[in-house]
């Protein structure tokens, strides 16, 4: 019975859907009549007696139509034929959710309000379903093996008409053809064409054709975009077919593309935009597959985790992590950091020619980490409670003025000195403490190039310092790519590579070090990115001292001198070691001062870089 | 060693009976005695609606006047209450003072369990029971054309009581067909102490349980028939609670394949619910056959006199008909093979009857004709063939199968030309056919209905494989062309009467070359079309609807010819006959209907099964239709004269496929129960179990040489067995062909020659094309 749910009497056992005696009355009150116990409840008994036959007859129908479910069409069959009234208005194909109002014991099925006018005046009509036709195959040739593969897209989905056969094969040589500007027709159609969805299973099986062109940058992101197209297509309902999507994007994110061996290819772009339309997948389209999320942060994990994968997997995986949000970053990038971190620094601190191109890489996949990572505390900043508001800017702003002195080194102008803004408002900061933590744990990492992505987020006046400048000068000759890289994420050096970065287990350096003594100061500074006031203030702190404004370009040039000279310093010169022993305060302190050098020497090692190649 | 059926002697026995000696009343026909009277019955369907109204008042009118016994008061009663009912006040009154009945006496005879007794007249509860029995399954005990006693209607509620389908009802026996309902249950009128109702199962439980090893498979088989006439007699006598405590007590001890029947069961819970519940008429109005051997029988005999145990012996002699054989007990196994249909297993004597099951001789053909096309092959490079093929046809054509009917034994249509030529094609094909056996499986080619919404409700494919029909859910019926060759209509009459009817290619010129399609939609029933059927000759097609008819099209002008009307519930299956012209049908009705396409009213009613016809099927000879029913038996009836020849049980859940082998002697059937039962024809005799299908068996179809049975399923899997070996060795030796007694092989695992997914898709249908390549159909279902 698909009536009624109520309970019946106290039987341990209830193989039936009994109808309480209230709701025959409520039925009978509807009714306008009046009923008595005694007649609601024999009443409620041959109900329930009638559903049951009724339900019994129905089966009949259900075996005779060969099917495994039992449709309400079948039922009314059954009611048919046994006189009684058919039940109307529930025959779509969904069930429907059948609720039950706390107050009252009422039940009642949902049932959406639909528009009428919306729907007779809908421009877009929906084509029809789609012809039964009969499609004959050779199963089994003499009783053995099937011939066709069981594969993973049904064959037996549907049959396409010539028009349909037309425009795919039209929009696949367009797309993969020559033709800009047909390309771009094409796909633009792809996105809103409201009548391919017959076409989708092949157009998925075109995409997944990534892996055999797995060489040729142009016609892997014409896929891609195809990819897009048919994700941004609202009348297309991706169902199963959003596995194999990722399946084909994921293997451009991941895979050492054959692509990628020549260093003047740019698949760092591509993976950056198959990274992107992941993100667009999951986001539009996760919750059609279930444990979508769950294999791909998988996948990507183990991508990270496996340090024989070249660099450029790695950065696949980053770039991946950050475009599935800033939670994936937190479940898998960085609890990883810390066992990945030796295998980067390792890779970054050899200078050898040989390792020129990996070390390149070793850049990118710096650039992409930070990037994620500072999302990651972005949106921490912003999830803790009380954080931003009011004390955030007057936080601030004190910090801003008195860098330098706080400091008290000879270069005020450097990272450090953000680090010192923060550190000024971080004794009051009533933070999270995983925010803290976890700030403080980033730094260690990175050191001050941490804080200078926040201030340097703005797009406006950043007055660089001539350190700066002169390094972000040096950059674009060394690295010709990086111009690119701003566009993309924002985050990633470009030297191309071709050599696989091979895992070097070298030491384990001491990137532990330079944490900046006022830690806990940092993290207010995750706010001022995010926050106007604050970062101009921020900014200006920073930068003022050093002369000109500039705008900020080449971040992740500017980032790696910034960055790499602080590791050098530590490398350079080990006094520090023995601080670095001590508490983490008693580290911070030396650390900043060298910190504060390190334009200088980082401009000359890429000196040298150049002049050897 | 002759059944014993429940003599007179035997009752008197038992139970000191006041009326034993009493003339049974006229209508109350031994059952032994209904198949004598059966082949009169056959209608030829002249029968008028009007038949309804008159029915009831024939068989009663004997009553009154034959004795003034207590028991044809009772029986009066009942029909003036019937009268009255239905409204038929002049009738009443007429019978009334024919039977100088008093009006009050009538009032007092209610339902009411109290006047059963009253009008009995004898002290003893029982004895009135008892004689209530009697009336009761002699009114029901209307075999049409069967042994077991048969209601030919299903409709539930009042119209089982008053609506007689025209048709049903012959002229030459006038029977009460429909058996008022009241009257029926009135048989559960006991007056038995409710609550000693456990005591008596549960000591008859007992005793069944200590006894001998050998005797106690046999005597278990009473629990389940013991079980419902004991719960339903509680229930009809508005015991409910006491009812309801004994089902729960005892239905955890019955065989597993009578959950379903239980489940229904379970849910009549009141006396109101019995009327026009099918499932209770089926249990009251068809007697339980058990068989058991003398010694178990003597036994249980014996106990029930020694326990003075009435209520149970009174089911047993009124309910139950107890098929005694000489000889060793069977086994539990043996037991589980046979039963699990809704009315026990049948009877030893109802497959007695001589069957043709051999095949027609194949008519002469034309030589010159077959000459002509031999050439034509010889030039193409195959002279070889010619001379095996020539002995083929003509060794077929001499030897008369000495176990096939007279070849005029029904009449059959004449052969046109077309069909010689389609003979011709189909025997050069044969020369081609593939030798099939475990060695060399068939290739499988599978048709897929795409786009069918979980719609494709029937599939059938020509025997030339050049066209294939579906019936859908949404009333359409869609036929395909699955060769190159388009579907064309005739042109219009005007366009033909243009054409020069003298040219040679006429047969092409009348064809309209604008309507060719590969697919012709055929508009016109109003429900699910359950079968299809295309002719031999490829010139019509047959469908089944849930409207209740089937309609005829032609394949010429794609129009329906013809809507069959019988059939007044939905119609399950329809085939037509391996010659053309006739056809059956069956359907919810409980019947089966021979029809020819020139009469708009069926030639033949088969009635016989208690529930649904389920599926149909000729007998390559076309003298014989099987029929699968949802009553879980599968019933041989022949054309010539109506009867029901054969009646297997086995199945323990409704039929729905069934196949003849090509030779004629075997049967295969297959039913929700996802087993395979292969069957002797000859004999009678159950031959095989193939198990392995997890879901119900739509389809199933011998290789054209009947080396190998294909089955498909609901499970998405075709499975082959081989067929010759099932049907090698078969111990048709005297004692197993006279008692029936069967012992299957253990295993039927090594007759599986072979497993075949399809890509979730339902197997619908299968076919072998005339050179043995397996063709499937079914529909893709994406759930």
């Amino acid at each position: 019975g698909h009536k009624s749910s109520g309970v019946g009497g106290g039987r341990e056992e209830r193989r039936f859907v009994e109808l309480p005696r209230d709701s025959v009355r409520l039925m009978a009150e509807s009714a306008g009549l009046e009923l008595s116990d005694e007649v609601a409840a024999l009443l409620a008994e041959d109900v329930c007696y009638r559903l049951r036959e009724a339900t019994q007859n129905s089966s009949q129908f259900l075996k005779h139509t060969r099917r495994r479910r039992l449709t309400v069409e079948d039922f009314n069959r059954a009611l048919r034929w046994s006189n009684v009234e058919a039940v109307c208005g529930c025959g779509s194909q969904d069930s429907l959710p059948f609720r039950p109002l706390r107050e009252g014991d009422l039940f009642f099925p949902e049932d959406r309000e639909v528009n009428l006018l919306e729907l007779a005046l809908a421009t877009n009509i929906p084509k029809g379903c789609a012809e039964t036709a009969v499609r004959v195959h050779v199963s089994y040739l003499d009783g053995k093996g099937n011939l066709e593969p069981q594969g993973a897209v049904p064959s037996a989905v549907s049959s396409l008409s010539d028009d349909l056969l037309k425009y795919y094969q039209h929009v696949t040589r367009a797309v993969l053809g020559d033709d800009p500007q047909l390309m771009k027709v094409a796909l633009q159609d792809l996105q809103s064409n409201p009548k391919i969805a017959a076409l989708l299973p092949y157009f998925v099986y075109v995409v997944s054709g990534v892996k055999s062109v797995s060489h040729d940058l142009e016609q892997l992101s014409r896929l891609l975009q195809l990819a897009r197209s048919l994700l941004q297509n609202p009348f297309l309902s991706l169902g199963s077919y959003v596995g194999s999507l990722v399946a084909s994007v994921l293997y451009c994110v991941l895979e050492p593309l054959a692509a990628s061996i020549n260093p003047l290819n740019d698949h760092w772009t591509l993976r950056d935009y198959a990274a992107m339309l992941l993100g667009r997948i999951f986001w539009s389209h996760g919750e059609l597959v279930r444990g979508l999320y769950q294999q791909i942060l998988l996948s990507l994990q183990k991508v990270l985790a496996d340090p024989v994968r070249p660099l450029c997997s790695h950065y696949g995986a980053v770039v991946g992590l950050h475009a599935l949000g800033w939670k994936a970053v937190e479940r898998v990038l960085y609890p990883h950091l810390p066992t990945y971190w030796p295998n980067l620094q390792a890779v970054l601190d050899d200078y050898s020619v040989s390792n020129a191109q990996v070390k390149a890489d070793g850049h990118k996949v710096y650039g992409a980490i930070l990037v994620a990572v500072e999302r990651l505390l972005k949106a921490k900043a912003q999830q803790a409670p009380g954080f931003g508001g009011p004390e955030g800017s007057p936080r601030h702003s004190p910090p801003g003025q008195d860098p330098l002195p706080e400091l008290g080194l000879g270069r005020p102008l450097l990272p450090g000195g953000a680090a010192a803004a923060s550190s000024s408002s971080s004794s009051s900061s009533p933070l999270s403490p995983s925010l803290r933590d976890m700030y403080r744990e980033l730094y260690d990492f990175f050191g001050d190039s941490l804080a200078a992505r926040f201030g340097t987020g703005a797009p406006a006046e950043p007055p660089s310092p001539p350190g700066a400048a002169e390094g972000a000068r040096k950059e674009p000759p060394a690295e010709g790519a990086a111009r690119k890289m701003p566009q993309l994420t924002n985050a990633t050096v470009s030297p191309r590579d071709e050599e696989p970065p091979p895992p070097r287990p070298e030491r384990p350096a001491l990137h532990r070090a330079p944490g900046p003594p006022p830690r806990p100061r940092g993290t207010p500074r995750a706010p001022a990115g995010h926050r106007p006031g604050a970062r101009d203030v921020f900014q200006k702190c920073r930068f003022a001292p050093r002369g000109p404004p500039r705008f900020s370009f080449v971040i992740a040039g500017r980032q790696t001198g910034r960055r790499c000279p602080g590791r050098r310093f530590q490398t350079n010169f080990p006094q520090p070691p023995a601080a670095a022993l001590g508490s983490r305060y008693a580290q911070r302190l030396p650390m900043i001062g060298r910190t504060g050098r390190a334009p200088r020497r980082w401009p000359r090692a890429e000196y040298s870089l150049l002049l050897l190649l | 060693m002759a059944a014993l059926h429940e003599e007179p002697a035997e009752v008197a026995a038992v139970q000191p009976d006041p009326e034993a000696g009493t003339p049974p009343p006229p209508p109350a026909v031994p059952p032994a005695a209904a198949p004598a009277a059966a082949p009169a019955t056959v209608v030829e369907g002249e029968a008028t609606g009007a038949g309804g109204d008159a029915a009831p008042l024939k068989p009663a009118a004997p009553g009154p006047a034959a004795s003034p016994a207590a028991l044809d008061r009772q029986t009066l009663v009942a029909v003036l209450q019937f009268l009255r009912r239905s409204n038929l006040r002049e009738s009443e009154e007429i019978l009334r003072r024919e039977a100088r009945l008093l009006g009050d006496d009538l009032g007092a005879t209610a339902l009411s369990p109290t006047s059963a007794g009253l009008l009995g007249g004898s002290g003893s509860e029982a004895d009135s029971g008892e004689a209530l029995l009697g009336r009761g399954s002699g009114a029901a005990a209307v075999a049409i054309g069967g042994s077991v006693a048969a209601v030919a209607t299903s409709s539930p509620g009042v119209a089982a009581v008053a609506a007689v389908p025209p048709g049903k009802v012959g002229g030459v026996v006038v029977v009460e067909d429909q058996p008022d309902v009241s009257a029926v249950l009135s048989a559960y009128n006991q007056q038995g102490d409710p609550t000693l109702y456990e005591e008596y199962y549960s000591g008859l439980k007992h005793f069944i349980e200590c006894s001998l090893d050998c005797h106690r498979a046999e005597l278990s088989q009473l629990f389940y028939p013991l079980f419902v006439h004991m719960y339903l007699e509680l229930v009809y006598n508005q015991h409910e609670s006491e009812a309801k405590s004994f089902f729960e007590r005892f239905h955890g001890d019955q065989e597993c394949y009578y959950q379903d029947d239980l489940r229904v069961l379970s849910s009549l819970t009141k006396k109101e619910h019995m009327k026009g519940n099918e499932t209770m008429l089926d249990f009251r109005t068809s007697k339980f056959v058990l068989r058991i051997s003398r010694d178990s029988y003597q036994l249980l005999k014996r106990h029930l006199q020694e326990k003075q145990n009435n209520q149970i012996w009174n089911i047993v002699q009124e309910h139950l008909y107890i098929d005694i054989f000489d000889g060793m007990p069977r086994s539990k196994q043996q037991i589980d093979a046979m039963v699990g249909s809704l009315a026990g297993e049948a009877k030893r004597e109802a497959n007695k009857a001589k069957v043709f099951f051999g095949l027609l001789k194949e008519p002469e053909f034309d030589v010159p004709l077959d000459d002509e096309d031999e050439e034509g092959e010889n030039e193409e490079g195959k002279p070889k063939k010619k001379k095996p093929k020539k002995d083929n046809v003509g060794s077929k054509s001499k030897k008369q199968d000495p176990n096939a009917p007279p070849q005029n034994r029904i009449p059959l249509p004449e052969l046109k030309d077309s069909d010689k030529l389609d003979k011709v094609m189909n025997m050069k094909e044969a020369a081609r056919r593939v030798r099939l056996g475990p060695e060399c499986l068939p290739s499988i080619c599978f048709y897929t209905f795409l786009n069918a919404y979980q719609g494709l409700t029937a599939v059938d494919i020509t025997d030339d494989s050049s066209m294939i029909v579906g019936g859908f859910a949404d009333s359409t019926v869609r036929v395909w062309s699955v060769t190159p060759k388009k579907l064309r209509s005739v042109k219009t009459a005007a366009d033909l009467s243009l054409i020069d009817k003298e040219s040679d290619d006429v047969l092409e010129r009348i064809m309209d070359e604008k309507t060719a399609s590969e697919l012709k939609i055929l508009y016109g029933h109003s429900g699910p079309v359950y079968g299809t059927s295309f002719s031999p000759d490829r010139n019509y097609l047959l469908s089944c609807s849930e409207d209740g008819t089937v309609r005829l099209w032609s394949l010429q002008t794609f129009t329906c010819l013809v809507g069959y009307k019988g059939h007044n519930y939905p119609v399950w299956d329809t085939q037509f006959s391996p010659y053309g012209y006739y056809f059956v049908s069956g359907g919810h009705d409980r019947v089966a209907r021979l029809w020819a396409t020139d009469h708009y009213q069926p030639l033949r009613i088969f009635a016989g099964h208690l529930a649904d016809v389920t599926c149909t099927r000729f007998h390559p000879n076309s003298n014989y239709i099987a029929t699968g029913s949802a009553d879980r038996t599968i019933r041989l009836w022949d054309v010539l004269n109506g009867n029901c020849v054969r009646i297997f049980t086995g199945h323990k859940g409704p039929i729905h496929s069934l196949a003849f082998s090509p030779n004629g002697r075997f049967l295969a059937t297959g039913a929700t129960d996802g087993r395979v039962l292969l069957w002797d024809i000859g004999h009678g005799l159950m031959v095989g179990e193939l198990k392995g299908h997890t879901d119900t068996i739509y389809a199933l179809r011998f290789s054209r040489d009947g080396e190998i049975l294909a089955s498909g399923s609901m499970d998405n899997t075709v499975r082959l067995w081989d067929a010759v070996k099932a049907f090698e060795d078969l111990e048709t030796d005297d004692f197993t062909t006279a008692t029936g007694h069967i012992n299957l092989p253990e295993n039927s695992q090594d007759l599986l020659l072979g497993t075949y997914m399809t890509k979730s898709t339902p197997v619908v249908h299968l076919h072998f094309t005339r050179r043995n390549l397996l063709l499937a159909a079914g529909a893709y279902s994406s759930q």
